[in-house]
């Protein structure tokens, strides 16, 4: 049974898709799709626990062995970064049980979840797969789902956005294709651990060269790297607020862990660094996409904008992290993508319970906003204080090791910047603070709510809400699962290949 | 050389033309062809990938030795399904673009969305 999970991990969501339109009433679609998430996080939680007993665990779809048939293989990366997925998308959909409300037809919510687990699915099946091909095809199925997620905003914005996300999302993946195309030509396998052994003795060839460098473009457009990042502020910021949350914790993270895959463990450090001047590129990259989104986040009236902004500036960490080539760099960005996601998706979450008050996440609607949701007000400043990187939240553990990382490489003035780009980060969660509790709130209630008492969102978006945000103060202080299991990734993955 | 070659010469100037579609044109239909061109080279590009000269279908049959790979040509039929989902959603959104801004030009949506 437990040898099963692999692909359970993939098919249980897949399959649970188009069993929803069976259910057809849209409350009981929503209680089946919150089961599926469940038992997609408790497998992501076993496999965890399996790996760490038994080490690497691979399954070959059909009974074909490896390097003929799809392997799917799931080690402590990938491990690591199914927790985070299928833990944010368990949250968000209990969350979406009131959220949804205000922001999908009530008679389109059973499409939602549809579309919801495909989406899911893809980017599970994009961590489990062993298999390069196999990847792309699952990069597709959860990025169609995405451009449908964001088409479901109420904004007519939101059409236009997610059609011209579709039409760089596709080169993207087209260029991932070519890059494949490439490599199978040279080393006439898609396995990737029969890639990364075949790889070094094609080092030196031209088309090794070129298979890396389209790839390597084709993920920095999933991932939104600067100056790859223009679809993503409309995206996240016309989609339906519940749809921004599990996008922003979850897709860019999965684009993150495929650049990692592909660069460390099928590539290989060696051969990545001597085809381009990498490091340069993305350490570059992540300080210019760090400054530049964070300044711009700090005149974004909307604040859906304004943290998609800071997105971008987030993913520039991460990728200065990759940049530095070391052991340490990398555990900083793998603690910064988990933690990320920790953030952002109580943020995003907190802003879907602010949209679903107030209809807007305009800054004119968290004007006096303490005072009328202290509880929702009070998980944003939290949830900004760990983006900002304040000590006792996870924010302040991913950007310590990236310091760590930056001095430990002799790159001191990078350390500097780093913390200089947090400064920019306490501007603009600083904005939100002052119009939240020093401001008073304007007398214009949205329709149907009377009085000027309190507003608090439903518990069934608290709870998910303050579970993200304990979460991101229990790991702030106690850091053994995530800097324990980063660091051991780093190491296997830096350590000559798995 | 260049003869020998040009079916990927084909491919090239499949790829850049669409390329060129998809960055120029304004229309968000002609967009689209431009995206599918685009998409289309790659495919050619992998099918020419297996083609081994001389060889035959992959069909075995005694008196033939050698085969064309199949494994490219299989794997496009997959990328072509992706394709065609990937053209059928985008139409489905600018239909629906249509019905909001009544225009598919991007210029023109993008000064609608100004004016309010």
């Amino acid at each position: 049974m437990l040898s099963q999970l692999p692909i359970l991990q993939v098919v249980v969501p897949l399959l649970a898709a188009p069993a929803c339109l069976l259910l057809e009433k849209s409350r009981l679609v929503w209680i089946f799709t919150v089961l599926v998430c469940g038992l997609s996080l408790s497998i992501s939680m076993l496999l965890l626990h399996q790996v760490y007993q038994h080490g690497t665990m691979s399954y070959g779809l059909g009974g074909w062995d490896a390097p003929w048939g799809i392997e799917y293989r799931i080690d402590l990366l990938s491990a690591y970064v199914m927790l985070v997925v299928s833990g944010i998308a368990t949250l968000v959909v209990v969350a979406a049980g009131t959220g949804l409300e205000r922001e999908i037809p009530q008679e389109k919510q059973t499409f939602f979840y549809v579309t919801y687990l495909l989406c899911l699915a893809g980017l599970l099946g994009i961590v489990a797969t062993g298999d390069i091909f196999n990847v792309f095809v699952f990069l597709e199925i959860s990025s169609l789902a995405t451009y449908a997620l964001i088409g479901y905003g109420k904004d007519r914005r939101a059409l236009w956005a997610s059609y011209q996300y579709l039409i760089v999302g596709t080169i993207g993946a087209t260029f991932i294709l070519i890059g494949i195309g490439f490599l199978y030509s040279l080393t006439g396998t898609l396995n990737m651990q029969d890639l990364a052994a075949r790889i070094p003795d094609a080092a030196g060839s031209r088309t090794a060269s070129t298979a890396f460098v389209f790839i390597v473009v084709g993920v920095c457009l999933k991932l939104a790297l600067f100056p790859l990042h223009l679809w993503l502020p409309n995206a996240y910021a016309y989609a339906p607020s519940l749809v921004t949350a599990f996008l922003a914790a979850t897709a860019t993270k999965v684009a993150v862990y495929l650049l990692i895959r592909l660069h460390f463990s099928v590539f290989g450090e060696q051969f990545a660094s001597s085809v381009l001047p990498l490091h340069g590129i993305l350490l570059t990259l992540g300080l210019a996409g760090m400054f530049v989104a964070s300044l711009v986040a700090i005149f974004q009236p909307n604040i859906k904008r304004l943290f998609a902004y800071s997105s971008i500036a987030q993913i520039g960490y991460m990728i200065i992290g990759i940049g530095f080539g070391t052991a340490l760099g990398l555990q900083a960005t793998l603690l910064h993508l988990f933690n990320h996601a920790l953030m952002k998706g109580a943020l995003f979450l907190a802003l879907a319970a602010v949209v679903y008050r107030f209809g807007s996440a305009d800054i004119s609607a968290f004007r006096g906003l303490g005072r009328r949701m202290p509880w929702t007000m009070a998980a944003i400043v939290i949830g900004g204080l760990s983006l900002i990187g304040m000590p006792l939240t996870v924010g302040f553990v991913s950007k310590w090791y990236l310091i760590l990382a930056a001095i430990e490489a002799g790159m001191w003035p990078i350390a500097l910047l780093v913390v200089t780009g947090s400064i920019l980060a306490v501007v603009y969660v600083w904005r939100l603070v002052e119009a939240a509790y020093f401001q008073h709130a304007e007398n214009e209630l949205p329709e149907g709510l009377v009085g000027s008492g309190r507003l608090e969102a439903p518990l069934t978006l608290l709870v998910p809400i303050w579970l993200l945000v304990l979460v991101n103060i229990y790991l702030g202080i106690d850091t053994r699962l995530t800097v324990g299991t980063s660091g051991a990734v780093a190491s296997a993955l830096l350590g000559g290949g798995q | 050389m260049l003869m020998e070659l040009y079916n990927y010469w084909v491919v090239i100037l499949l790829m850049m033309t669409g390329f060129y579609i998809v960055i120029v044109q304004g229309n968000l239909i002609k967009k689209l062809i431009g995206l599918n061109l685009f998409q289309t080279s790659v495919f050619i590009f992998y099918i020419s990938l297996g083609k081994v000269s001389g060889g035959s279908a992959p069909i075995f049959a005694e008196g033939v030795s050698s085969y064309s790979n199949p494994l490219p040509h299989v794997l496009i039929l997959t990328a072509i399904v992706v394709g065609i989902a990937t053209t059928a959603l985008a139409l489905a959104l600018v239909i629906r673009i249509r019905n909001a801004y009544g225009t598919v030009e991007e210029e023109e949506l993008q000064q609608r969305d100004l004016e309010c």
